[in-house]
């Protein structure tokens, strides 16, 4: 029986400080907490992009574990050698962990994430969403929300932000077979250590998605990066769920969605939506939400 | 105890590695490599190979999970070929820059477009500047020592630097040839467990690799990896004469002459064009001509010092390159022509194109490029066996 993670028996030592992060940055967030479970025995693969950009920077390393940065496309073809080389070499049990944003999971980095998933080796793979290509920019991922304002897709006068709706990645890794695939937001830190904890523990690959807040790329204050990624579950735009043993499970089923235009307009990249593009938003919502219920129920 | 078989380029690639004893292969098949990672997997599926054998879904990843295995201290291999070698050089600099011990077969193979599967050395020309060490090999007995060589050079703590090993597709690949393969006790003795090195990730004393350096920093990493690189020429020689020693044949240190003491005109050769042009140096030699041939084993690090001493007082020399840099010359040439000009070399150099997408390179025309070399005529870059005008 794993043991359930709370704030309190959660570790106290810290393993990623020290880093050059925005003040309120979820990414770093989700990194700082998820190391708690893994542990300074971890081996650590990054991308290119914020994290590695904020925690490599010659002489100032922020990793306590090993840690490397891989070329973008690469995190999980990287995190599998490393698991391989430590398991050639003798090491029991070796633990490789793969942290790569939305850009570098869902569109460059899919290719190598698929492959290894395939391979059916163990190691844990980390998505943390902020949903733009923020180290650059903030340019549109296929992870950017519809309607969101990136440098790519701004709000012009023709076309009103990105068109296109989120890929689903969670759904990607689970169809491989995966061993264990869940989706997570900092603003339920209680359940992604949990779900961390049971991405350690399972024997295979292991997906974790989680919802990470940009107050840069974002345009909201860095004081309600936790709340915005609380609100964004209760609004059901974003949704806590599981994959184990083949079968998919919702962990929260909100019986009321908190309002979505509020929501939105604390984000600058959504003001510029019209109440038409906010109910269309919610009509997705709606549509994903009888899909999950009715499939994952 | 060694043995003598019957293997193609490939094979003995396969069997250099086997008998290195990897702890990780990560490779993706694509002509004309293939056949060594068909024979890598047999082996490790047969229980012959005790290393873990990833089968990647790319050569990006095949490179990507080459850099992850090494960062910790496995030794490694890989293999690709042309258009692989091109989608995996994103990670060659990677893997140079992080000091990662990696050995690589590629298959020489000419690069797109047009499609064309047979054997140049357009591929490994295009990543000459990755950091790697870029060796080249005349035969597959040459491809089987080499694999062993290679690792004890990539792994001496004072090169740590990824060795390309070039072998011609399908001249060498594909050719069947008498090996010996050497038995694995006297391997074992010669190439003993990789050593980890101090700056690779381990559990003691955990680290960061492949950091990023501001402009403060990144230049002196920079100078230091290259000028690491020029250590590789004295250890290639230590380990040659090593492995003499332990196994009784030796291919020299960055590069090699023949009958090249008193030549009046030399060709510079990489790779397999090498036998045939010994053949055609043996003829004109009969008929009284005074012809010599250097072999490049090595194109990085750049042998200058050693290139001048084989080509001495030669009064032409000729280079052989089996690519173009397009709107320029050969890539060989570039760098045998500067490399002679900075030494103070006096007589002409040649340029010789020839055997692009796999077009036979012949003893008369080889007999054809010291034709040109006698008689100093032509244009400096020539090209040969063209089957049209152009």
């Amino acid at each position: 029986m794993i043991k359930k993670l709370n704030a309190r028996n959660i570790d106290a030592k810290e393993c990623f400080y020290g880093h050059k992060a925005c003040g309120g940055c979820g990414e770093s967030l989700a990194l700082r907490l998820a190391l708690k479970v893994l542990g300074e025995e971890a081996y650590l693969s990054l991308p290119a992009g914020c994290m590695a950009a904020v925690s490599f920077i010659y002489p100032n390393m922020a990793f306590k574990n090993n840690a490397v940065i891989t070329p973008f496309a690469s995190t999980a073809a990287v995190a599998t050698g490393i698991a391989a080389g430590l398991e050639a070499l003798g090491k029991e049990a070796p633990l490789s962990v793969g942290f790569a944003g939305d850009g570098g999971t869902a569109d460059i980095g899919i290719q190598s994430l698929s492959g290894a998933i395939d391979r059916g080796e163990k190691f844990i793979y980390i998505c943390t969403d902020n949903e733009a290509y923020m180290n650059t920019g903030i340019q549109k991922s296929g992870l950017t929300p519809f309607g969101a304002a990136t440098t790519t897709t701004p709000a012009g006068k023709a076309i009103h932000g990105c068109v296109t709706e989120k890929k689903n990645m969670f759904e990607i890794a689970a169809a491989h077979g995966i061993t264990y695939a869940a989706t997570a937001s900092i603003g339920y830190p209680e359940d992604f250590l949990n779900k961390v904890q049971k991405a350690k523990e399972c024997d295979g690959p292991a997906y974790i998605h989680i919802y990470t807040p940009c107050p840069t790329g974002w345009g909201h204050g860095s004081k309600i990066t936790v709340d915005l990624a609380k609100e964004v579950v209760d609004t059901g735009l974003w949704f806590l769920a599981e994959y184990e043993d083949g079968e998919f499970r919702l962990n929260r089923k909100p019986g009321d969605f908190k309002p979505v235009a509020d929501h939105l307009k604390r984000q600058a990249r959504f003001r510029h939506l019209s109440d038409e593009e906010i109910s269309q938003i919610e009509v997705m919502r709606d549509r994903k939400w009888e899909k999950m219920l009715k499939n994952w129920g | 105890m060694s043995e003598f078989a019957f293997l193609n380029g490939n094979e003995a690639v396969a069997w250099g590695v086997r008998l290195s004893r990897p702890h990780v292969i990560a490779a993706y098949p694509i002509t004309p490599q293939t056949k060594a990672v068909e024979k890598l997997s047999s082996f490790v599926q047969n229980g012959e190979m005790d290393c873990k054998y990833l089968h990647v879904e790319s050569e990006h990843s095949a490179m990507a999970c080459s850099i992850g295995s090494s960062s910790v201290g496995a030794r490694t291999f890989t293999a690709t070929s042309s258009q692989g070698l091109l989608y995996m050089s994103e990670g060659l600099p990677y893997a140079s820059g992080a000091r990662l011990p990696i050995v690589m077969m590629n298959a020489n193979r000419s690069i797109a477009t047009p499609w064309n599967i047979y054997g140049d050395q357009m591929d490994a020309m295009h990543v000459i500047n990755s950091g790697w060490v870029q060796l080249f090999v005349e035969d597959a007995q040459e491809a089987l020592d080499m694999v062993i060589q290679s690792f004890k050079l990539a792994e001496n703590h004072d090169i740590l630097t990824p060795v390309m090993i070039n072998v011609d597709g399908f001249v060498l690949t594909h050719t069947y040839e008498k090996v010996d393969i050497p038995g694995q006790e006297l391997v074992d003795s010669f190439l003993p467990a990789i050593e980890k090195a101090p700056h690779l990730m381990n559990d003691q004393d955990p680290m960061s690799l492949c950091i990023s350096a501001g402009n403060q920093h990144y230049m002196e990493f920079k100078i230091k990896q290259h000028r690491d690189m020029f250590k590789v020429f004295e250890q290639l020689e230590r380990i040659d004469r090593d492995f003499e020693k332990s196994f009784g044949r030796s291919h020299g240190g960055a590069a090699d002459g023949y009958r090249n003491e008193d030549a009046d005109v030399i060709l510079v050769t990489t790779g397999s064009v090498t036998g045939t042009a010994r053949v055609v140096v043996d003829s004109l030699r009969e008929k009284g001509i005074k012809a010599g041939l250097v072999k490049l084993r090595l194109l990085r690090p750049f042998p200058s010092d050693d290139l001048y001493e084989l080509i001495g007082k030669a009064s032409a020399v000729g280079i052989l390159d089996k690519n173009i840099s397009f709107g320029f010359e050969g890539t060989v040439y570039t760098n045998v022509n500067s490399s002679l000009l900075q030494k103070g070399y006096r007589g002409r150099t040649f340029n010789f194109i020839a055997g692009l997408g796999g077009r036979d390179i012949t003893k008369e025309n080889i007999e054809e490029m010291f034709s040109a070399l006698l008689e100093q005529k032509g244009e400096t870059v020539q090209y040969f066996n063209m089957g049209c005008a152009l």
